[in-house]
């Protein structure tokens, strides 16, 4: 099935306060398709003076937002997730237009996750439970969560509309008002969420500001008026905001990125079934999303005495890989988010090249025809190497992995563990007692044990090392967005004797 | 010989003049991590808190280049070419309006320069 390229208005305006705005300056910028460079639309190219609107109107909303019951909040996550749901495919064919990956993983993954993420948060509320401590028989210490009040979301590029529902979610279930700020590369499925949803929430609960990171994404981060702030990123972004946050003695979470090791054990290839078919697979979920994911397995380790058998068949199945136009069902890989990606995953490639890095598949540019050429699309790549080479120390973002052997377990970790970050991992084995060290051993947030690349809410999510802190999708997130209110009571009618 | 460890090309120059006349004093720090991650960005001077653990690489066209040193250990067998790119990084780096992205061009240093450089 193929879809084509959905309708979209001439501009768009922020939302701010529950309705459309322009931006104040009345400038806009140009977003384009990664996947044939074609105009989408244009989008507010919003300056400080339109965030300083966006921060008052969530002020304004916070104090009555903050007292809504648990049950009016989940009523309205439902609501939006209920929404995003009956309008799955608008919302994919739009995601697919304004990042460039395929259509198969907008409907399959990108839009039912996001739907479920709503869910969740909204379950978690209805469940959860502060608590009281009974001191002594006249003392009572009552704990009450507050929100934080004000809430900044900066998001990226890579899964707009999922990243969005990783962040509102629980900032919005835990009694704060967000102002959200897209990638501008990707602001339309937002866009579209605000204009669906609208009406759900109070005016001010949930405002989205478009721009530009040095115009409109420093002054929200450093807002005086914001309370905390949740990025999504690379590290100098990351550092500047906290150090913004310490101007504000605000909390932050930081989800930074990555470069995640693929482990596959000997075990593996003890059977020709369908574990080793999985585990193949799993090997070359590298290229899933174009690679553009914070815990792309983009370093691949397999011991040495599989490693020929099991590498034949990984490239057979990349070679398999169908890399066209990303509105057709069939294709599994389309195209990258930009032209700046494009070429920086290129020039990766060939620092790869220069330091001895072996090709073993792919390697270039992948040129497609029509309105696709001009597109910006990249082969599936393997590069064989060893651990020191930059391209097995930084994160690429494309569809390149870089491959290494092992001798043995040791080997194994002393690799998976020389990165500066720690966000995922990945460990195949049929062994019972390798299934469970070895991910203990190893220092990242989240371990893949025989599956890769799964993201349920209900399973918390964020790094180790300089991959940031904070844990998505999962309740724990609550507390990032809110505080604790301790409340001392005394029973007692007798005073202290003090005074 | 002057060996360096990075350099700038014509073009890249031209724009970071053009940073330059617009906010004064500038810097280059080299990001690390996922979607904009790899990319120099370039900042006004104290813009970002910079101290010993931040390695300084060369000054390009009057502007200072810094990577953390974490970094620079694996980075340190590379010479490093700034260029530009069109397209829209999502970073705080103030060229970012003017719809073009730095972009780190490598090469492995030559043995003669990885001996003065590196030791």
């Amino acid at each position: 099935m193929s879809y084509s390229k959905p309708e979209f208005k001439e501009k768009y305006g922020n939302f701010i306060n529950g309705k459309f705005v322009d931006p104040v300056g009345g400038e806009y910028f140009d977003n384009t398709s990664p996947i044939d460079n074609s105009h989408i639309a244009k989008y507010p190219r919003s300056q400080k003076e339109d965030v300083d609107n966006a921060v008052a109107a969530a002020n304004a909303a916070k104090d009555a937002w903050g007292n809504t019951s648990a049950t009016e909040r989940a009523t309205l996550l439902n609501k939006v997730a209920d929404i995003i749901e009956a309008n799955l495919e608008e919302f994919a064919i739009m995601e697919t237009c304004d990042n460039g990956k395929p259509i198969r993983e907008t409907i399959n993954a990108d839009i039912p996750l996001s739907v479920d993420h709503w869910r969740y948060f909204a379950a978690v509320i209805r469940a959860e439970e502060g608590s009281a401590t009974e001191l002594d028989e006249h003392t009572l210490s009552m704990n009450i969560k507050e929100p934080l009040g004000v809430v900044a979301q900066i998001i990226p590029w890579n899964f707009p509309l999922l990243m969005l529902s990783w962040k509102l979610p629980p900032a919005l279930a835990a009694g704060n008002c967000v102002v959200l700020k897209p990638a501008e590369q990707t602001p339309s499925t937002a866009t579209l969420l605000m204009e669906k949803i609208a009406e759900v929430f109070p005016p001010g609960v949930v405002n989205v500001i478009h721009g530009f990171g040095p115009e409109a994404g420093k002054p929200l981060a450093s807002h005086s008026k914001v309370n905390k702030v949740a990025f999504t990123g690379e590290t100098t972004t990351g550092q500047l905001i906290m150090q913004y946050a310490s101007k504000n003695l605000n909390p932050v979470t930081m989800e930074l990125g990555g470069k995640s090791p693929n482990i596959f054990f000997n075990s593996v290839m003890d059977e020709d079934d369908a574990f080793l078919d999985k585990a193949i697979e799993g090997a070359v979920l590298f290229a899933f999303n174009q690679g553009e994911v914070c815990t792309c397995p983009s370093r691949l380790l397999v011991q040495e005495d599989i490693y020929d058998k099991f590498m034949e068949r990984v490239i057979a199945r990349t070679k398999a890989i169908i890399q066209d136009n990303p509105y057709d069902s069939s294709t599994m890989v389309g195209a990258q988010a930009s032209n700046d990606q494009y070429e920086k995953i290129l020039s990766y490639i060939n620092i790869g090249k220069e330091e001895g890095a072996k090709v073993l598949i792919g390697g270039e540019a992948c040129k497609l025809e029509g309105d696709l050429s001009n597109g910006f699309y990249v082969q599936p790549t393997i590069l064989e190497g060893h651990n020191k080479m930059r391209v097995f120390q930084e994160e690429i973002f494309g569809p390149v992995v870089a491959v290494t052997k092992f001798k043995d377990e040791a080997e194994a970790l002393e690799i998976a563990n020389d990165t500066l970050y720690g966000l995922g991992a990945g460990v195949w084995t049929r062994d019972a007692h390798q299934l469970y060290q070895i991910p203990r051993a190893i220092k990242a947030g989240r371990v893949w044990v025989n599956c890769y690349h799964a993201y349920p809410a209900h399973a918390p999510f964020g790094g180790y090392k300089k991959s940031g802190f904070g844990r998505e999708n999962h309740l724990m997130m609550m507390n990032y967005y809110r505080q604790t209110k301790n409340m001392l009571i005394s029973y007692d009618k007798n005073k202290l004797g003090f005074f | 010989m002057k060996v360096e460890r990075v350099a700038i090309t014509e073009d890249a120059i031209k724009i970071v003049k053009q940073l330059q006349e617009k906010y004064g004093e500038l810097i280059f720090h080299q990001s690390g991590g996922c979607c904009d991650g790899s990319s120099p960005m370039i900042f006004e001077k104290g813009e970002m808190y910079l101290d010993d653990s931040d390695i300084f690489l060369g000054e390009l066209s009057g502007v200072k280049y810094y990577m953390n040193q974490d970094q620079f250990e694996y980075w340190k067998h590379t010479h490093l070419t700034i260029g530009i790119t069109k397209g829209r990084g999502s970073s705080f780096s103030l060229e970012i309006p003017l719809g073009i992205r730095f972009i780190i061009h490598s090469r492995i240093l030559t043995d003669e320069e990885n001996k003065i450089l590196n030791g």
